[in-house]
């Protein structure tokens, strides 16, 4: 069984970066469940994808301690979302912060020692700026599979499974944007 | 056969199209929404409406049942409370062909103003009502409500939970049924609810559920899975799932028949194990009703009545397990509940009511976010249209001085929902407060639907576009003014004469929101 969870904030697009993972996992002969957050947490909340795949998966929640890829599009959801990863799980984060309302009306303060601490305590890790990677392919919403990208480089899966499923998931005039999204991030390393 | 990731509510819209579905109905509300939106985008053979709210899309979609043609309403918990006058009296009436009600659950109240348990709808209604457990069943579970309605003559409740709804499996795809249309043959005894007529159809009902009954307890949707004997759990829905993963060893009796509950099965599963467990969100339902058969199940005194259930709550409380986890950041972690988008054309009205000073009687949609900081600019709120009619009443208690210093705020596709009548009360009373109608073309916080102000229907067409302003006019309010609340300058202006009129007002605060395409 393989649990992954993608968090960040309303409108980054974690729903298709788990679509994606769910449309590779069952080409490949897995079953495969997910749970996702619709509605008022949408409006810039917090929300996050839980993606199961295995012989057989019953809850499409994760179990605290149990998630083995940590996918964060943002660090401040990466400490909301620790409680889950299992002790030598692997954490990805985009380390760009976008502020909480309460932080942009001067009522909390956003940590500064986020990046600091993870270095610190997760010893299974990939924290990155991939600003610079999403201006090379040319969208700022391509992160979501950038990110996938990064991923892809820790499970099973080839890549000809992988832009497979890119093609068969992703808005029809986006292929050819997304595929350059996920190989970048699969081909991602840092300098 | 072909198998597809489905969203659970594609899922049902898929089991309904294969169910030879003609009608479906549905006003907008998470956990249930994107089943119409589904049916809409790819069944176009089926003819989808949103209604402007649950009472019309059930009484539309029992009309259309009734009338020959297999139809569906699907409704979040809180619309079944609106349509429960429709379920309560077409259980009497029956149907004729098959209708299918979608009810949705949000336990934790994820997008709602409540966690209400509406299991105990299928109870007080007398309907049968059956929960799947995740995206597969609830397609195959949809499809098969639609043979039972009719089998047995009754509306079928099917209960999704919000994990249910908003979460993705491998469903198999079958081939759609040729269902014919049936003819509508009069008749009063069965559908014309007079007292005389009533009364028969009550001794019918309470036949209907002996039988349904038995159907239960033979059923396939409820089963026992043996394992080892010490231990049996009863559980439903996406709990049986948590289940499966954290108590892979112990005997369960999966509960997909919810009502009316399988007493031979749960005598006999009770029976072979030697604890007795019962696993449910929310309410007690399972274990209230196991429990006055005469068994001691130990469930509420473990598993909490509030909020939903995680894997992780079930395997603390049955097998004392929890996992390690990766080192925990130690810092303060500032939430981020949601917000008003930028530029949200309710920001620019909110600015101005908390410079004001006002109380707000407000309602359900985006808006609602206005009660939290920044604002801090709304002060009550609790179902659909009750900012009007709560505004009525605040008045009725505190006189004229509240109604100088206060305002009711309502969306639009809240006020056509519910609205309208407050609205005519307002009037028909007497009272002389101000209704702020926050028209922004679109029904917003569900995730951008049409709506009867819009001008567009569900399917795309192009239809009558309701005017607000003619419609308050036409319900006698007299002082009716239309602004763009950017000009914050001019609305503010606007804001502060109707207030200060002594007699009904309405504001319309047009401006679009920012995310509708
Ligand atoms: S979706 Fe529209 S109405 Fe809702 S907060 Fe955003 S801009 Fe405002």
């Amino acid at each position: 069984m393989t649990n992954v969870i993608f968090a960040g904030v309303g409108g980054q697009g974690v729903i298709l970066a788990s679509k994606i993972l769910m449309q590779v996992a069952m080409n490949a002969g897995y079953d495969v469940k997910e749970s996702e957050v619709h509605g008022m947490a949408q409006r810039g909340g917090s929300v996050d994808c839980n993606v199961r795949y295995g012989e057989k998966v019953y809850s499409p929640l994760i179990e605290k301690g149990t998630c083995d890829y940590l996918v964060v599009f943002e660090p401040l959801e990466a400490t909301r979302k620790l409680e889950y990863l299992k002790p030598d799980g692997t954490l990805i984060v985009h380390t760009e912060r976008v502020n909480p309302a309460p932080v942009q009306a001067g009522l909390a303060k956003y940590p500064d020692d986020i990046e600091t601490w993870i270095a610190a305590n997760i010893t299974n890790r990939m924290v990155a700026d991939f600003g610079p990677v999403l201006k090379a392919v040319g969208s700022q919403r391509a992160l979501n599979i950038v990110m996938l990208g990064v991923l892809s480089n820790h499970l099973e899966f080839t890549p000809d499974q992988w832009i497979e499923a890119v093609k068969g998931t992703v808005k029809q005039n986006f292929v050819e944007m997304n595929v350059k999204a996920f190989t970048m991030g699969r081909e991602f390393t840092i300098s | 056969m072909q198998r597809k990731i489905l969203l659970g509510n594609e899922a049902i819209a898929r089991g309904a199209y294969e169910a030879g579905c003609r009608v479906a109905t549905a006003y907008p509300g998470t956990p249930s929404t994107e089943i119409l939106e589904a049916m809409a985008a790819a069944y176009r053979g089926i003819k989808s409406q949103w209604s402007p709210n649950e009472k019309v899309a059930l009484e539309v979609a029992c009309g259309a049942a009734i009338a020959g043609a297999r139809s569906l309403a699907a409704m979040k918990h809180v619309g079944l409370n609106v349509a429960a006058d429709p379920l309560f009296t077409f259980s009497y009436t029956g149907v004729n062909a098959g209708l299918v009600i979608i009810n949705a659950d949000d336990p934790n109240a994820w997008s709602s103003q409540n966690e209400q348990d509406n299991r105990h709808y299928a109870r007080a209604a007398k309907l049968p009502m059956i929960e799947p457990s995740d995206p597969a069943e609830a397609k195959e579970y949809t499809k098969y409500a639609f043979d039972l309605s009719e089998e047995y003559d009754r509306p079928v409740l099917v209960r999704i939970t919000t994990r249910i709804a908003h979460s993705q499996g491998i469903v198999a795809l079958d081939d759609p049924k040729d269902v014919p249309l049936k003819p509508f043959v009069r008749n009063p005894q069965k559908f014309v609810m007079l007292p005389s007529h009533a009364r028969p159809r009550h001794i019918f009902i309470e036949e209907q559920l002996v039988k349904l009954k038995a159907l239960s307890n033979a059923s396939p949707l409820n089963r026992i899975e043996m394992g080892k004997t010490k231990r049996g759990i009863i559980t439903n829905g996406v709990a049986y799932q948590y289940v499966k993963e954290t108590c892979p060893e112990d005997s369960i009796l999966r509960i997909g028949f919810i009502w009316p509950l399988p007493d031979d099965l749960i005598r006999t599963f009770a029976d072979s194990v030697d604890e007795l467990y019962v696993v449910e969100e929310l309410d007690p339902f399972i274990e209230d009703y196991v429990r006055a058969m005469g068994y001691a199940p130990i469930g509420k005194k473990i598993i909490p009545l509030t909020f939903e259930l995680t894997p992780e709550i079930v395997d603390k409380a049955l097998n004392g397990t929890t996992y390690p986890t990766a080192p925990l950041y130690s810092g303060t972690i500032p939430p981020r509940p949601p917000a008003l988008c930028k530029g949200c054309p309710h920001g620019f009205v909110f600015d101005v009511l908390k410079k004001l000073d006002v109380t707000v009687n407000g309602d359900i949609g985006c808006y609602t976010l206005a009660a939290l900081p920044p604002y801090n600019a709304m002060h009550s709120q609790g179902c659909m249209g009750a900012s009007i009619s709560m505004h009525l009443g605040f008045e009725k208690a505190q006189g004229d001085e509240m109604a100088r210093n206060s305002v009711a705020v309502i969306g639009d596709s809240t006020f056509i929902h519910s609205g309208i009548t407050p609205l005519i009360d307002l009037v028909y009373n007497k009272g002389t407060g101000t209704v702020l109608i926050l028209d922004n073309r679109v029904t917003a916080m569900t995730g951008h639907q049409e709506n009867p102000v819009t001008g567009k229907t569900l399917m795309g067409e192009d239809t009558y576009e309701i005017k607000l302003e003619e419609l308050c006019r036409a319900v006698g309010v007299k002082r009716v003014r239309v602004v763009d609340p950017k000009n914050t300058a001019e609305f503010e202006a606007v804001v502060r004469e109707e207030v200060a009129a002594p007699e009904p007002s309405v504001i319309i605060s047009l401006r679009k929101c920012i995310l509708k395409k």
